[in-house]
């Protein structure tokens, strides 16, 4: 049985950070738009040199540290002073300065989960596969190697100008990967042209 | 900018690792540690430390059989070791966040090298913390009664207590602490996958396998770089103000009292530095004996450790300060049951503990004024282990000496363990170093990606790396270069 095989993405490899910054430069300038750089640590200068907007990170976890700080008064004020008023040395069942500690508390709480998996939410993680892993030498971009990858579904993705773009960044190898096709995902793409 | 540009030493830095180590070699000597077998000295101490963590298990189980009475807390000292070993073992904690959070907002880049163990520490630190408040509440199956869920006698907690806000603040900062941590190792985790797909054989596969699931798909993609830094930095924003407000609320369990001894305002300053002195002492303790046994002199380097020495020299002239503002303001108060408390802590029963104090946390730590003792093994790893023991006698100094003095002479005592507490004790070290020699063993001690992020080669920007052509550096604005 042949394996049916898609291509997925062109994957080029330099052994700089200097030089996989100029050229991710050089791809963003090109005009395309689904590549991405694969680094083994964040290289400084990156995110503008790929033309990245800023991180939505920010804005999950202010919405988190929201929910954390009103959930913590409501909780305290509707437990204490509602439902079930501790009367402690005649002071008063629910009172705001007593209660700002577990308020701080909550909020950090619900801010450093909104931070780790608003992260992951944005970068669709965990997610089981990718194209990239396809490739041997891929393996080397968590040690010491730097990859850029331009997808096929890119709309400005063509195999022979893709290919001679990247060659004017001057990697060190460059290679085509393909992924398998599933078969069933394959008759259902049919469907849809 | 220009200046950022420079080769490293024509402005007067030094490296943070061995000079001219490549990504590789950090990749090599870190992920070797989990991927060779463990040396001898592994096993004699994961023998020893899973020895004592049985100790713990049987003292625990008979402590549970029996109840509170098999410790030697009693009128009047209610509270001695089990809230002792508390404070200490979430003061030890407090370094590992101090060294991820607090020097990564401060931009101290030497942090990478002793980051991950710190962290570590932290959360194996907090969970021995945690077991002595669930433990000391006497029948532990009612424990539900200190979380805000209905229970049976349809009562809350009462949250104008600092016992609740205690029980908050700890439990986030153990599980913000678990988050930091793990949000970490998701890059290294991929590393240890990646390096796994050339073995054969079973243990090839179940690392494939278990790195695989660990590093969530990570491919070191820059759009998840991005988040993922953004993330890192609210995650360190967050951690800094909350390690602040742990110990301050670890200390209102005592300041918010009217006992003579604990009821200062100095508390929360003073209890904050001193799990700081305490929690460098024990990252320079494991981090002496790591570097000896895996051979990371070259990542964990001498630079480093006089780095920590100089935070235990001025976290322990702190708490020397703290010691003599407590003395000067029971003094100055005209109070006689404060100044009383005071002079009885320094000249009465527990005398022999509190000297045991002062000489370990602030007269000890004073030879690291001198570079030949903050550059020397040894004497640091003295250092670190007295230190320790100090600031154990600290917490049992403040609880024991303040209560065992009750106000009527007729409710004096005095304070003794018995076996089962120093069973515990003992006990909850050896689960801690068996969870950290585990550590070792199966996770990467050294954050590496961080560390490879501080090499001079890393920087895209550094003259003396650049290999290109044209030598021309991106400065911030893609835009403002002109078109090729």
């Amino acid at each position: 049985m042949t394996m049916k095989k898609r291509v997925a993405l062109y994957l080029a490899q330099y052994d700089t950070s200097a030089k996989v910054l100029h050229a991710a430069e050089k791809v963003r300038k090109a005009g395309y738009t689904k590549f991405d750089a694969h680094t083994p640590f964040p290289v400084h200068g990156m995110d503008a040199a790929m033309g990245l907007p800023d991180s939505r990170v920010g804005w999950i976890v202010f919405f988190s540290g929201l929910t954390g700080v009103s959930s913590a008064y409501l909780m305290m004020w509707w437990m204490g002073g509602v439902d079930y008023p501790l009367i402690v040395g005649g002071k008063p069942g629910f009172t705001l300065p007593s209660s700002v500690p577990i308020m701080f508390e909550l909020m950090v709480l619900l801010s450093a989960f909104g931070a780790l998996f608003g992260m992951l939410h944005l970068n669709k993680l965990p997610r089981h596969h990718h194209p990239v892993f396809e490739s041997d030498t891929f393996r080397s971009a968590s040690d010491d190697k730097f990859f850029i990858s331009i997808e096929a579904e890119d709309p400005k993705f063509d195999l022979a100008e893709t290919k001679a773009v990247l060659e004017g960044t001057h990697p060190e190898t460059l290679e085509l990967v393909e992924e398998p096709v599933d078969e069933d995902e394959e008759e259902e793409e049919e469907g849809h042209h | 900018m220009s200046s950022l540009n420079r080769p490293i030493k024509s402005i007067g830095e030094v490296y943070l690792t061995k000079e001219g180590m490549s990504f590789k070699e950090i990749s090599d000597t870190v992920c070797g540690v989990t991927e060779k077998k463990a040396p001898r000295n592994w096993w004699i101490a994961f023998f020893i430390a899973s020895t004592f963590t049985g100790i713990l298990g049987m003292c625990v189980g008979y402590l549970l059989w029996q109840g509170v009475g098999v410790w030697g807390n009693n009128a009047p000292v209610y509270w001695a070791w089990d809230i002792t070993n508390f404070v200490w073992w979430i003061g030890i904690g407090h370094a590992g966040t101090l060294i991820s959070a607090v020097l990564f907002i401060f931009r101290q880049k030497w942090r990478t090298a002793i980051n991950r163990a710190a962290e570590a520490m932290t959360i194996f630190a907090v969970i021995c913390a945690l077991m002595f408040p669930g433990l000391h509440v006497g029948r532990i199956w009612f424990a539900y009664y200190m979380f805000p869920v209905p229970n049976q006698m349809a009562l809350w907690p009462n949250f104008k207590s600092p016992l609740i806000w205690d029980l908050f603040a700890v439990s986030t900062y153990f599980t913000v602490s678990l988050l930091f941590w793990y949000s970490g190792l998701i890059p290294d985790f991929a590393l240890l996958r990646d390096r796994a797909m050339g073995l054969t054989g079973r243990a090839g596969k179940i690392r494939r396998l278990v790195y695989g699931a660990l590093s969530l798909g990570w491919r070191g993609s820059n759009r998840h770089w991005q988040n993922y830094e953004r993330m890192y930095l609210i995650l360190a924003a967050l951690s800094t103000p909350l390690v602040l407000s742990v110990h301050s609320v670890v200390s209102f369990d005592f300041a918010t009292s009217v006992i003579p001894g604990w009821h200062t305002t100095i508390f929360p300053p003073y209890f904050v530095a001193g799990a700081i002195f305490s929690g460098f002492a024990m990252v320079m303790t494991l981090m002496l004996v790591t570097r000896a046994v895996y051979g990371m002199k070259s990542v964990i380097t001498m630079k480093h450790l006089e780095l920590m020495n100089k935070i235990i020299l001025l976290t322990g002239s702190l708490v020397g300060y703290a010691y003599a503002m407590e003395f000067f303001i029971a003094a100055y108060s005209g109070n006689e049951f404060e100044r009383y408390a005071f002079l009885n802590r320094a000249f009465g029963p527990f005398k022999w503990a509190y000297w045991t104090m002062i000489t370990c946390n602030v007269v000890v730590p004073q030879v690291f004024w001198f570079k030949r003792f903050r550059t020397h093994l040894g004497v640091m790893f003295a250092v670190s282990v007295l230190v320790n023991i100090g600031m154990w006698f600290e917490r049992f100094v403040i609880i024991v000496t303040s209560l065992h003095r009750d106000f009527l002479p007729s409710s004096w005592g005095y304070y003794r363990p018995t076996l089962v507490d120093m069973g515990i004790y003992t006990g909850t070290l050896g689960f801690f170093f068996t969870c950290f020699l585990l550590f070792i063993r199966w996770v990467p001690m050294v954050a590496i990606a961080e560390v490879k992020g501080v090499l001079p080669q890393a920087d895209p920007h550094d003259e003396s790396h650049a290999h290109e052509g044209h030598g021309e550096t991106i400065e911030a604005s893609p835009e403002a270069q002109p078109a090729e």
